[in-house]
């Protein structure tokens, strides 16, 4: 308002007058312009001829006779000023001060628009799934069919809506999360801390949407149940071994799929796994305990079948030794025994110092060659031996 | 010209205003829900309610009108619900103490019943929680610590269910399933199992070394006795042949020169038999 007053208030008051008038019909123009062209203004203010230079944003020509404003001419006289002075991406002709009329500000309007939901309406009904993806169809709410993979066209938005989820890929489900301790009651009262994956997905695609509040905690869920309840039935032992833990997941498995089913859920339990079964960790060094008793009695056992097996083998070996001296001995037992006895004699006295003696009357020398042969420290156990040997 | 345009304009105006009441009064069932139309606070009529075995496209699920303002729209899940029970202390009859948490699954099977007695499903889940934890003390309070923990788990669940759904039919709803989530031993008790772990563990493992031990005896023991047959096979044939072998040999054994130091001095009688020819060629 500053902008209108100051240029024209300074020059002629009729022209002033008429200027004020003409802008009052591009009064929000005026606004703008009003810093930028007050020199122009100024001008044709002071020679106070209306034909001099114009101001270039106010409409050429006469006035339009003035009328109370409507909403459409409101419409109108802004559409000059955006398209001049903001440049916008108005179609050609739209944004020029001289021609601020209905032919192009309104009839451009609705083709875009229009193009805009043709092409909106056409992405919508336009859906294209990925491999292993299915997709629930909806019209107005209700159920209307499953899209499979590949491209597939359905009515546009409003009335037809597609949710999209991935019905191949294995859902993996830890239990429980994080590294906690998660112990669970076996059949003879004992603990076991346990963690288990789950894998799942999608069968059924329209029972998963619609069946189901929340269908993934309900697999969690279902899966505690089924855990607790295999793990109730058996023993702590079995639950820490293998083949125990084998069945287990089997068990529950077809627990989980049994409850599934009957929520009528839409999912498929593909497998359970048992991630870690061990006892608490406050009794773990008890169970070390036995893992070495275990070991201890088996190297106890193994041990005596060596000394066993040394024990059969010495035995079979004299055994076939005996047999084998006395097939000899029965092709000629006299001469075999002599043999024998005189072979061993020769060994036995060859090794020794011998003494012949005359058995009744004499009185032996003991103090024989051998003791004094040798040096007095060294044979005090010898002279012990022969101090026996004379008794 | 103006004049026409504000005919249009009324045209237009009086188009909206139908549009957007159209708009308002139209109401969107999707396939999960029931939705109840309330008429100044009376239930009127229900759209899309649950049916058993209903098979989904063939509902009443789809585009339903009302008259806004007048009437109000309640919309109701018509999937399966969950109430979780808070962990409860349960005494089994023979005097332990066993945490239980379980969950049952229920559904809205008559929509207009629970709005008028509990309103929301928010509502009819906080209600069934003390019942179904006071259910569950009384079912599983009746039964031994180790038929809690396994064997008659299912009928308790199924006597836990009817109770639970006789009351849960005041509300219009209906449960499906009761199940125990888990029951664990309190902490105290907790602490007490560790030790009869430890201590049965110990008593395992010295049973287990004991049993090792046994079996070593007996393994030695049977092979003494195998090669005290086996002996006893070969030397039987012939008594006194073995007495004399036996003999020469443990000769050779007494009498063998045990290194440098190991002679012995043999005081030999003239009458011995080895030197019977000194006498006698």
């Amino acid at each position: 308002m500053a902008g209108r007053n100051s240029p024209w208030g300074s020059g002629g008051g009729s022209s002033g007058e008429d200027g004020t008038g003409s802008g009052q019909d591009g009064s929000g123009a005026d606004d703008g312009s009003g810093g930028g062209s007050g020199d122009g203004d100024g001008d044709k203010g002071g020679s106070g001829d209306s034909a001099g230079p114009r101001n270039p944003w106010l409409p050429s020509g006469n006035p339009p006779p003035r009328r109370s404003a409507s909403i459409e001419d409101i419409f109108r006289s802004r559409d000059p000023r955006k398209g001049g002075g903001g440049g916008g991406p108005r179609g050609p002709g739209g944004g020029f001060p001289q021609m601020p009329r209905r032919p192009d500000g309104s009839s451009w309007m609705p083709f875009l628009i229009g193009g805009v939901v043709v092409l909106f309406l056409f992405l919508s009904s336009f859906h294209q799934l990925d491999p292993g993806e299915q997709g629930v169809v909806t019209r107005f709410g209700r159920y209307s069919g499953v899209i499979d993979s590949g491209i597939s066209l359905t009515a546009p938005w409003p009335i037809e809506s597609v949710k999209v989820e991935d019905v191949r890929s294995f859902n993996v489900d830890t239990i429980p999360e994080g590294s906690g301790e998660k112990l669970m009651l076996t059949s003879d009262k004992n603990l076991v801390d346990l963690t288990y994956l789950v894998r799942w997905n999608i069968k059924d695609l329209k029972n998963y949407t619609f069946r189901l509040a929340d269908p993934q905690e309900t697999v969690r869920e279902v899966a505690e149940t089924a855990m607790r309840a295999s793990i109730a039935q058996i023993s702590l032992n079995d639950a820490i071994s293998g083949d125990g833990r084998a069945r287990v997941e089997q068990d529950v498995r077809e627990r989980m799929q049994t409850l599934l089913d009957y929520y009528k859920s839409g999912i498929a339990i593909q497998g359970v796994e048992i991630k870690k079964s061990d006892p608490p960790s406050k009794t773990r060094s008890a169970f070390e305990q036995v893992t070495v008793a275990q070991q201890d009695a088996e190297r106890d056992r193994s041990e005596a079948r060596a000394w066993a097996q040394q024990k059969l083998a010495e035995a079979e070996g004299n055994a076939s030794q005996f047999d084998k001296v006395y097939e000899e001995y029965r092709q000629a037992p006299e001469v075999t025994k002599r043999r024998m006895y005189y072979e061993t004699m020769e060994r036995v006295l060859r090794n020794n110092d011998t003494v012949v003696a005359e058995a009744d009357g004499v009185t032996p020398y003991i103090p024989l060659p051998e003791v004094t042969r040798r040096a007095a420290p060294a044979a005090s156990a010898d002279g012990n031996a022969n101090a026996k040997g004379g008794q | 010209m103006s004049a026409s345009m504000q005919k249009y304009t009324g045209v237009l105006v009086a188009a909206a205003i139908v549009l957007v009441g159209l708009w308002m009064s139209v109401i969107i069932v999707p396939e999960d829900q029931q939705v109840v139309i309330v008429r100044g606070g009376k239930p009127n009529r229900v759209y899309n309610a649950y049916v058993a075995g209903a098979p989904y496209g063939a509902t009443d699920a789809g585009i339903h009108f009302h008259i806004p303002g007048y009437e109000r729209v309640q919309r109701i899940d018509k999937r399966l619900l969950s109430v979780d029970m808070s962990q409860e202390q349960v005494l089994s009859t023979d005097q332990q103490r066993v945490n239980v948490d379980a969950y049952a699954r229920y559904r809205i099977t008559d929509p207009v019943k629970m709005i008028e007695t509990a309103r929301t499903t928010e509502n009819v889940t906080q209600q069934l929680i003390p019942i179904l934890s006071s259910n569950v003390r009384q079912e599983l309070g009746k039964r031994t610590f180790t038929s809690l923990l396994t064997a008659e788990r299912g009928q308790a669940m199924a006597n836990i269910r009817d109770l639970l759904d006789s009351e849960a039919r005041q509300y219009g709803a209906r449960v499906v399933d009761v199940r125990i989530k888990r029951a664990d031993l309190p902490d105290g008790a907790q602490e007490s199992a560790f030790n009869r772990m430890v201590a049965s563990r110990q008593e395992e493992a010295k049973t287990i070394t004991a049993r090792g031990q046994r079996d070593a005896r007996i393994i030695r023991a049977e092979a003494e006795a195998e090669a005290a047959g086996i002996y006893a096979e070969s030397f039987g044939k012939d008594p006194a042949f073995y007495d004399f072998y036996r003999a020469m040999q443990s000769y050779d054994v007494s009498f063998a020169k045990d290194g440098e130091t190991g002679s012995k001095t043999l005081l030999l009688s003239p009458d011995n038999a080895y030197l019977k020819h000194f006498r006698q060629p």
